[in-house]
């Protein structure tokens, strides 16, 4: 059961470090921002591991739980489960469909035969970042010019994984680049998922916040290590017509270490 | 005195909601007054060990309160009755109204002073007590400001959050007689003062809330920074206090830790300039005092929430509103969007048992779940799970849904459940998920350019051109 106001972070983080994961890359990604799942998959390669892609992934059914409708989500959770037979690490360039698998799936899955199984799952899903950090003690210096950027963590990242001070560390240990923290750091974007459609009053109020305080740093780039806050703020950036520079962190941190990078590949 | 009845319909929060977001003063306000809570907050819990430990403790005497609360309350009244209070039971706000109305009736009672009180807005009880004849007066100063203007609270610690001091200095010269504008701070509350004081010697009954009822010793405790609830409970012949009934504790060694929670969480104060420890009305040959003392027990739905093992933790909350000070939507529609007695993250999940889900479900969809409220909870209610029940409750089908909450299945819609059953048989068949998904992509060019809610405040999402899953290399 989850714990909210308490550090979430791996309490099964291994000494070994694992040879092979699997990559679940969240329907977003897949959709609508492949870069960032391919730039993750290309930093987690280049630390030796062999990342697995299971073709049968779709969506940890995030959108419907949080809707209220517990049993689609429950339907479409049901398909991911027997996706990992290995006992492998589960990687999503996501913290918020991590903080799904790993919190809500054991509380949506008790009582179902299905439950042993959602609980194995969950024991083993990583967010990206706090993988990288905790398991593969991700180390590599910093190539690009000198920069600055402004971090927006998620709020299920911030509070149901490790993600907040391991996406920071990642950042600091970029050389040349200069992390400033924009006010109202740790606030929601406004997102929320399908709260952004159905309450758009309210959502919009919140975002035009978080841009306004993002672009007062005037910083080079907005990194974060979600996709669904990344097109909240950028979205609404560019509808206002003061376009910010949002990457993902996974992006970011292979261009900035030498490594190629999705967009650059192009198709 | 014309206040508002509490509750304003469901169905138009957005229009207040927005209305307030397009307010820049009062989204200015907001910011600043959250802000400054959040900090004073901050201060008092430097330890963040110390802190967990101590919302640990919190959380395990709510619940062993809630766990023991039918034999809690039976001892509660005992020991009560006991010491000379006299209690009595509501079920409904009327029921409590009319047991006020009939101790008032009983002694002759013209005007009321009244200590800060949520579960007397709770059940409106001014209105009640004007409809019966019986004058009734604010003696909390954000209470005072919110009578004044025939408002409400909009915040359940600082009721008059909502306004700025210019608006409090022209409200006092309108509607207090003989008074000249003045927006000296001090002088403002110097005329509130001076009017209350009169007021509490010729009340004939005083009212209060209560923060925490000890049921060993029959205690009301009741926390306070103006002596005012003091005054009202100490001066006028009759003492009522109304609360409800999950504010039981068993032993008095439960109090401190949770008026610590309280006290830090609400206003970042170490504790309140009063702590009011009531246990008995005036003994003989005591100075002050009242001559009756009546505890009004208020259920309202509160044994709804307490029917179910999960909603049960809803009545651990101890009303410190750190939930809203913390909230993002709070910060940005304030209280009175809401349109219900409390307001915020707490108000979302305790008033669909006041009022029913199918006057309230809209506001368990207004969250976006970022946990901000659970995080500072003193007692650490798992707010954002709650609101997710609340809106499975909202969405069930009416006719299968059940009577753990009123209202249930009221925001049941054929057309929303076919599309989330679309939704579902899509992306729980891998083939059929990469074939939307496949022709998304490829039909990119189809994609809406109008996409609701979303397109008012982003440029339009647009599906990239190649799927992740077709540029990732793969032997």
């Amino acid at each position: 059961m989850k714990k909210y106001g308490v550090d979430n972070v791996m309490a099964n983080a291994s000494n070994q470090k694992p040879q092979d994961v699997y990559f679940f890359c969240t329907c977003l990604v897949d959709l609508f921002v492949p870069e960032a799942g391919l730039d993750a998959v290309a930093l987690l390669e280049r630390e030796g591991v062999r990342v697995h892609f299971p073709e049968d992934q779709t969506c940890c059914g995030q959108p419907a739980y949080t809707s209220g409708q517990p049993e689609e989500a429950l339907a479409v959770a049901r398909q991911q489960l027997d996706l990992f037979p290995e006992p492998w690490p589960i990687v999503l360039p996501s913290g918020s469909c991590a903080g799904m698998m790993r919190h809500h799936y054991p509380t949506m899955f008790k009582g179902t035969a299905d439950a042993a199984k959602a609980e194995a799952v969950a024991g083993r899903v990583w967010e990206l970042s706090e993988f990288l950090v905790r398991s593969l003690n991700f180390n590599r210096p910093d190539c690009g010019q000198s920069c600055s950027v402004a971090l927006h963590t998620s709020c299920s990242a911030r509070r149901e994984t490790g993600a907040l001070s391991a996406t920071r560390s990642l950042i600091q240990g970029l050389e040349g680049v200069s992390l400033k923290v924009q006010e109202h750091e740790s606030e929601c974007c406004g997102f929320g998922g399908m709260f952004s459609v159905r309450h758009p009053e309210i959502s919009g109020g919140i975002v035009r916040d978080k841009v306004a305080s993002i672009a007062a740093c005037e910083t080079d780039a907005l990194i974060t290590g979600d996709c669904g806050c990344m097109l909240n703020i950028t979205g609404h950036a560019a509808k206002i017509g003061r376009p910010l520079n949002g990457k993902h962190l996974a992006t970011f941190l292979l261009e900035r270490t030498g490594g190629k990078t999705a967009a650059e590949g192009k198709l | 005195m014309n206040q508002p009845l509490h509750f304003v319909p469901s169905d138009e929060f957005r229009q207040r909601a927005q209305a307030v977001v397009e307010n820049p003063a009062l989204q200015k306000s907001f910011r600043g007054a959250m802000d400054f809570l959040q900090n004073k907050r901050l201060a008092q819990f430097p330890d963040d060990v110390a802190l967990q430990r101590l919302r640990d403790l919190g959380e395990a005497i709510r619940q062993y309160s809630l766990s023991k609360l039918p034999d809690l309350l039976e001892t509660l009244e005992a020991k009560l009755t006991a010491n000379g209070i006299q209690v009595h039971w509501a079920e409904t706000p009327e029921d409590a109204n009319r047991i006020f109305i009939e101790i008032a009736q009983a002694q002759g009672a013209r005007a009321v002073i009244k200590g800060k009180s949520m579960v007397s807005e709770e059940v409106e009880l001014n209105h009640a007590l004007q409809a019966a004849g019986i004058e009734a007066l604010e003696s909390d100063m954000g209470e005072y400001i919110v009578q004044l203007a025939d408002e409400k609270p909009s915040h359940i610690i600082m009721p008059a959050i909502h306004k700025t001091k210019v608006e409090i200095a022209e409200l006092f010269a309108e509607r207090i007689p003989g008074v000249d504008y003045t927006d000296s701070v001090d002088e403002l509350i110097q005329i509130g003062r001076k009017v209350l004081r009169d007021k509490f010697a010729t009340a004939d009954i005083g009212v209060s809330g209560v923060n925490l009822m000890v049921a060993e010793t029959g205690t009301l405790c009741l926390v306070e920074n103006e002596g005012n609830g003091r005054m009202s409970t100490t001066v006028p012949r009759i003492h009522v206090a109304i609360t409800g009934i999950e504010k039981v504790v068993e032993k008095l060694t439960h109090v401190p830790p949770l008026l610590s929670l309280l006290t830090r969480s609400a206003t970042g104060q170490a504790i309140t300039t009063y702590v009011n420890m009531i246990s008995s009305p005036r003994k003989p040959g005591e100075l002050d005092g009242p001559d009756e003392v009546h505890l009004i027990l208020l259920d309202n739905g509160r044994t709804q929430a307490y029917a179910d093992p999960q909603l049960r933790s809803t009545l651990q909350c101890i009303r410190c509103g750190a939930c809203m000070n913390h909230c993002p939507v709070y910060t940005r529609i304030g209280g009175h969007a809401y349109g219900t007695t409390y307001p915020g993250p707490i108000g979302k999940i305790i008033s669909p048992h006041l009022l029913g889900l199918d006057s309230t479900y809209a506001l368990a969809t207004a969250s976006t779940l970022c946990g901000a409220c659970a995080e500072v909870c003193p007692v650490r209610i798992p707010i954002p799970d709650l609101l997710i029940r609340l809106r499975t409750e909202a969405y069930k089908n009416p006719a299968t849904a059940g009577e753990a909450v009123r209202g249930a299945g009221s925001a049941y819609s054929s057309v929303a459940m076919a599309l989330w059953h679309g939704w579902a048989a899509t992306y729980r068949y891998p083939t059929l998920y990469r074939l939307f998904t496949w022709c998304a992509s490829r039909l990119r060019f189809l994609t809406p350019r109008k996409q609701g809610g979303w397109t008012r405040n982003h440029v339009a999402m647009q599906p990239a051109k190649r799927r992740f899953r077709d540029r990732l290399n793969r032997p």
